[in-house]
């Protein structure tokens, strides 16, 4: 048969052949069209099967449209099948031709086979043509009332179609209200389901600018319409049983015994074979009990079994994404998982991408009591002939350690990597060595004997070599030929190819100068100098920086470069706990696979509109998280000049350079080398005298990042004025919340009649607004309501975006303000709160 | 939850099937998808992950007997639904076709494609069951002989060597009737378990675990409600003790950690007499999955030695034992070992009157492999290989060599002691009779020994 051959002949769609074939095709098709011979339909599906086997391997065969239209006349519904296939795909590219399509589609919409109904009305809903949708709406509104199901289902996605064409048509035929109808009435179960999501779909892009569909959108959580699909759930398939859990996620409970009512009735879902279901339903059960602390860790009891069975019973692509919301739990309650330790062991088939979550999961569960299991399993993967895996498995080592458990061992561990002798090995094991040593400086002795005896010249990798230069300078006074070796080092300056190195052959250079002069001043003078000489104006700087420094006063130069250094106590997290948990609300999804949250990987017009449930409690940062970071953050800085690896997993994802999020302090960019510099300066006390005016600018810059926590609020807040025509789009309000740090968090009482008034929310907007503060979205239900709100300052351009819990049993008012000008946030959440205190009154 | 395209792709990068649910993807997502999967270099992992985002495009995939299936998504969709469902449209497929491959694809296409416009619809899915597809799909699948077929399924190899299985049985299309029109009445229940060993390099064991799957394929007519029964002494869950806890696990019985089953079964008598009754669809499914870490005899025992012989030479013997009866047989085993990466040459030496072994040194990976056909209960066999280096080894040989790792397939045997104690169909007719197919095997899923 020809299609198979055809595809040889042409491996590469892109080429633009086949021209000859296709002109063959239009000919014989013609021949047949009229054509009543018996056996017609037979050489009908043969020419049928070529065009769209040159289809599907992507020659343009859109110029047999009209023959293929012709050849249409049939009863032969394989034919018939094969001719919607080929309509379909190239309707919107002919909408001239698909005029002539229209009206044996209508016609078919009314043949006695409901088969033929069905697959009539879903080719005429896929033609995409603008310019045909009205041809659509008599065949859909009757598809919708057919007595046969199929094709009532392919007619609910039929008005979806419709609505992604021409949303007024959709609207204006008034099809959402007969879906909705459908959904709550249908005796099929699948045309409930394409009703709940084209609802979802449709109300969601309408909501933007309806409050009729906002609402509606809503109802879709109301408890009736909630408890009407789960207490049915069964009737379902796996797939539809997915959509409904994961409305069922949105869903704001009223009390903890409708939050057991859904958990008991949702119990044995966990036991399918389907890992989607699964995922969806611990979804719900997470989301559910997360203020019921005791509960939410019966949970992740709960699901520990059937979420490991699923890992090992699918396709490696399956346990692939289960494996990844493991993760995600096991990272957030590593306690839980302790004992489980074991089935995050590799296996020697793994892909590699399964075998990086499980190092990172044993990573996470290591505590006492398992330390040296895992430790021990890991230098089982340190020889492995997986490179990648053997250095991931290195650095898993080096982290436990980090955390503290049975450092003893891990380091006598570790310096058997360094005997290993395997290039790789000693370059990974330096360089947590030296993170090790920054942490535990009481280790240092046992280390310094080991790493001293190797010999750079086995190093070539920059990070490896520039660990042992950090080693060689840090600890100059217990190694003895420290001089020499950075001598010798130092003489081949221009053979060293990474400035990161040469950046920590000038530091340890200076560092070892000042604890051992006389054997090294000859070396750091050609240090200086071919530092000063180096094209990279990093390495120039420095240099220079130090050879000035050093001019001024010796001793300033050590108090700058070689200051007494703390433990650090704790290394920076990579991620902020406000994406963690954005990561944790997007649970069975794609943010979990990616680590990352949504709005980082996905644009604008396929994120949705602004998803109001969705951000309930999504944006709940705790207060501590701004506060932890920050100064864990100048500390690193601080040291930063001459470690400039910290984060070697960030590093070699290159997200530092990529993310460009708001998230990744500018200061700890490796290029901004002066600041870090300035900042030491800045911190060493004495010396800030001799800093320039740019180095106080960078120090209170970097402390910027510490405002909201100053521990006194500026004392008497100004008056603020605000703008009362201030404008905002969602898009950007959405995107400023996300960004700002957390200003404020206030809780007040709101007043009885204003909680009397609320009864209808839309008066509390109209209240604000009459305050020039501005409402960009509302939701929830008695009696807990949710609104977000915005404003303006008069003078200038500067936001202030507020959230508002109400909760109308306690009376009580919770506002979250984020602001762009930290300093006036104070004032405005005043402003918002003497607002708000005036609801109700007179 | 919707997806916007569907393709297969053959290992080549050409199209097999393309759909475009909802025309929101740009051009050329199926040439970005193939360069990216196979030049893939990101993370340090030479392997593309099933999940990746390309320019804003979520790229999802399986891959099944060597091809390509792929979906793309724009939304932030549940990763679990669209892999699963791809591995589910691979499976429908294969019910249709008897035999999934890329000739059956090709030569069904169009069967492909009507198949695919039923099962999702503007990205959403409608169905994946067989049984509910049947009665939208027309095309009569074109049949390809199942003697080119891949293994690509546990069950197919109850196709190899085993006389008593009707070869053909797995192979065949749920719609395709039988040489004469009458569809033979037949039903197979496959207990498939992988098992996973790590023994230290003292021969204890690490780790173990079954994974096991209750697989069903039934071709009865008027699909008769069926009851399985399954152990009387079969557990579930181990209390709030540790899964590791090997002390505690003494007790006779069979103990699962865990497991689930398929949306037909019904459990409502599972717990008093563990049956457990459905109405099987047609097309192939799996009943119930299980999960086991309860200790079990592991059916090899591997032995590891190297010695080294002078400055550039060592010995390698590896000696492995067959732990189950002798009427039990093993095939298609294959024993790895990594070599040091110096290792220049390595001449093997086979047991005196060896038969269906093989041996080879895989020179690029510094690989050694052994291959026996297969292996009866109860024997031992040894393997020597010699071993010249390209330098002087410094330090502890073993470890730069190792682990020892084996896969194989033993037939008509499994460890958990899970059993199908029954199988009954419920039909009124006494004539009617249908062939029950109740069959065994384990296979390995990692089994190493560390040296």
């Amino acid at each position: 048969m020809a299609p198979p051959a055809a595809s040889q002949r042409y491996p590469s769609p892109s080429q633009p052949s086949g021209k000859s074939e296709v002109s063959d095709l239009k000919t014989q098709l013609r021949q047949l069209a009229g054509s009543r011979a018996p056996g017609v339909d037979d050489s009908k599906r043969d020419l049928y099967k070529k065009v769209i086997s040159y289809m599907t391997i992507g020659i343009d065969v859109s110029s047999v449209f009209g023959e293929m239209v012709m050849c249409s006349a049939t009863s032969d519904i394989v034919l018939k099948k094969m001719c919607y296939l080929y309509v379909g795909n190239y309707a919107k590219g002919n909408p001239d031709l698909s005029l002539l399509t229209i009206n044996f589609l209508q016609r078919d919409c009314k043949d006695e086979d409901p088969m033929i109904r069905g697959l009539a009305l879903r080719s005429l809903c896929s033609l995409r043509v603008p310019n045909l949708v009205e041809y659509l709406v008599g065949p859909l509104g009757s598809g919708l009332k057919d007595n046969n199901s199929y094709v009532r289902t392919i007619a609910v996605t039929g008005v979806l179609k419709l609505y992604h064409i021409s949303p007024s048509t959709c609207i204006d035929a008034d099809f959402p209200p007969t879906l909705k109808s459908l959904m709550l009435h249908d005796s099929d179960a699948q045309v409930v389901a394409n009703c709940l999501s084209a609802l979802q779909e449709i109300w969601s892009l309408e909501a933007s600018h309806s409050e009729e569909a906002c609402r509606e959108k809503e109802s879709l959580l109301s408890k009736p319409v909630i408890y009407y699909f789960l207490n049915r759930i069964k009737d379902f398939n796996e797939w539809a049983q997915c959509l409904i859990l994961e409305l069922a996620v949105k869903y704001v409970p009223s009390d903890s015994n409708d939050i057991f009512d859904i958990m008991n009735l949702l119990e044995d879902r966990l036991q399918h074979a389907n890992g989607a279901v699964v995922l969806a339903t611990v979804k719900v059960f997470l989301q559910l009990t997360l203020s019921m602390t005791d509960v939410h860790q019966q949970v992740y009891e709960r699901i520990k079994s059937p979420l490991l069975t699923l890992v090992s019973s699918g396709s490696p692509e399956q346990s692939y994404a289960i494996l990844s919301h493991l993760h995600l739990l096991v990272v957030r309650a590593p306690f839980i998982f302790a004992a489980d330790y074991k089935h995050f062991y590799c296996q020697y088939n793994e892909p590699s991408y399964v075998k990086k979550l499980k190092l990172e999961m044993l990573t996470a569960v290591a505590n006492e009591s398992n330390t040296y299991e895992i430790v021990t399993e890991l230098c089982e993967y340190a020889a492995n002939v997986d490179i990648a895996i053997a250095r991931e498995s290195i650095r898993a080592v080096g982290k436990i350690a980090l955390q503290q458990y049975d450092v003893n061992a891990i380091v006598d561990r570790l310096l058997q990597f360094l005997e290993m002798e395997k290039d790789y090995v000693t370059a990974e094991t330096l360089v947590l060595v030296k993170d090790l040593l920054r942490k535990y400086p009481q280790w240092s002795h046992d280390c310094i004997s080991v790493v001293g005896g190797i010999s750079s010249k086995n190093i070539q990798e920059p990070k490896g070599k520039a660990a042992l230069i950090w080693m060689l300078g840090e600890y100059a006074q217990d190694m003895s030929d420290a001089p020499y070796i950075l001598e010798n080092l130092i003489e081949n300056w221009e053979e060293e190819h990474s400035a990161e190195v040469r950046l920590h052959l000038l530091t340890a250079a200076m560092k070892c100068f000042f604890k051992r002069a006389p054997e090294t001043q000859k070396a750091l003078g050609i240090a200086l100098a071919a530092g000063v000489a180096d094209f990279h104006q990093d390495v120039h700087d420095r240099a220079l920086f130090y050879y000035r420094v050093l001019q001024y006063d010796v001793h300033v130069a050590e108090r700058v470069v070689s200051p007494p250094k703390q433990a650090v106590s704790v290394f920076a997290d990579t991620q902020s706990s406000e994406i963690k948990d954005r990561i944790f609300d997007e649970f069975n999804s794609l943010s979990v696979i990616y680590q990352k949250p949504s709005y980082m990987f996905t644009d604008k017009e396929h994120r949705g509109p602004f998803e109001f449930s969705d951000e309930l409690g999504n944006i709940s940062i705790t207060p501590e998280a701004s506060s932890d970071i920050v100064p864990a953050q100048q500390y690193e800085a601080n040291d930063k000049d001459l470690l400039l690896g910290i984060d070697e997993k960030d590093d070699n994802k290159g997200l530092s350079s990529n993310n460009g999020s708001a998230y990744s302090a500018p200061s700890l960019e490796n290029s901004s080398n002066i600041t870090s510099q300035l900042q030491e300066l800045a911190i060493s006390g004495p010396a800030t005298s001799a800093t320039t005016p740019q180095s106080s600018f960078g120090f209170d810059d970097l402390l910027g990042l510490g405002l909201s926590t100053a521990p006194a609020p500026t004392p008497s807040p100004p008056l603020l004025k605000l703008n009362p025509r201030a404008a905002l789009d969602p898009g950007a309000f959405q995107q400023k919340w996300r960004q700002l740090p957390l200003s404020l968090t206030q809780e007040c009482s709101v007043n009885p009649q204003g909680i009397a008034a609320l009864t209808v929310p839309q008066s509390l907007i109209r209240h604000m607004q009459s305050h020039s503060i501005h409402c960009i979205a509302s939701g929830g239900q008695s009696p807990n309501f949710k609104f977000f709100f915005f404003a303006q300052k008069e003078s200038e351009p500067s936001n202030y975006l507020a959230e508002c819990i109400i909760n109308t049993s306690s009376a009580k008012a919770q506002i979250k303000v984020k602001a762009d000008e930290q300093s006036t946030s104070q004032a405005f959440t005043t402003v918002f709160e003497t607002a708000l205190s005036k609801f109700g009154m007179p | 939850m919707m997806i916007s395209q569907f393709f297969v792709l053959s290992q080549r990068g050409d199209n097999i099937v393309f759909r475009d649910y909802r025309a929101e993807v740009p051009k050329g997502s199926t040439e970005t998808f193939f360069r990216k999967v196979k030049f893939w270099k990101e993370d340090g992992n030479a392997e593309a992950p099933p999940i990746f985002n390309v320019d804003g495009v979520n790229y999802f995939h399986v891959k099944v007997v060597g091809l390509y299936f792929v979906a793309t998504a724009r939304v932030n969709v549940s990763p679990s639904l669209v892999l699963e469902l791809l591995q589910r449209i691979a499976r429908v497929i294969k019910d249709y076709l008897g035999v999934l491959n890329e000739d059956s694809f090709r030569k069904n296409f169009v069967l492909v494609y009507e198949l695919l416009d039923e099962v999702i619809d503007f990205g959403y899915v409608q169905t994946t069951s067989t049984e509910v597809l049947k009665s939208y799909i027309f095309n009569e699948p074109i049949v390809v002989s199942p003697a080119r077929l891949q293994p690509i399924d546990p069950a197919a190899i109850f196709t190899q060597g085993a006389k008593r299985m009707p070869g053909t049985a797995v192979t065949k299309s749920v719609v395709a009737n039988d040489p004469g029109g009458r569809r033979r009445e037949e039903i197979f229940v496959d207990i498939i378990e992988k098992i996973s060993v790590t023994f230290s390099s003292s021969g204890y064991i690490l780790t173990s675990e079954i994974d096991g799957t209750i697989q069903m394929k039934s071709y009865l007519s008027g699909n008769p409600e069926i009851r399985l029964a399954l152990n009387e002494d079969l557990n579930i869950g181990r209390g709030g003790r540790s899964v590791y806890d090997y002390r505690s696990s003494s007790g006779s019985g069979v103990i699962l950690d865990d497991c689930n089953f398929h949306e037909s079964v019904r459990l409502d008598s599972f717990d008093s007499d563990r049956t457990l009754s459905l109405v099987p669809p047609d097309g192939e499914f799996p009943v119930m999955n299980y999960r086991m870490t309860q200790e079990f005899k592991p059916p090899f025992h591997v032995n590891t030695l190297i010695e080294e012989a002078g400055r550039l030479k060592a010995e390698v013997i590896i000696k492995i034992r067959a732990e189950f009866p002798s009427d039990i047989i093993a095939n298609t085993i294959t024993v790895q070992m990594p070599l040091p990466n110096y290792t220049s040459r390595a001449s093997f030496e086979l047991e005196l009157g060896a038969a269906g072994q093989r041996t080879d040194f895989k020179e690029s990976s510094k690989m050694l492999e052994w291959n026996l056909k297969k292996i009866v209960g109860g024997a031992e066999h040894t393997l020597r290989a010699k071993l010249t280096f390209s330098q002087e080894f410094h330090g502890n040989i073993t470890k730069e060599a190792g682990p020892v790792s084996m896969t194989f397939t033993i037939p008509m045997y499994n460890v958990s002691k899970l059993q199908v104690k029954y199988l009954q169909i419920a039909k009124k007719s006494s004539s009617y009779n249908p062939y029950r197919w109740v069959r065994y095997v384990t296979q390995a899923n990692s089994y190493v020994a560390r040296i």
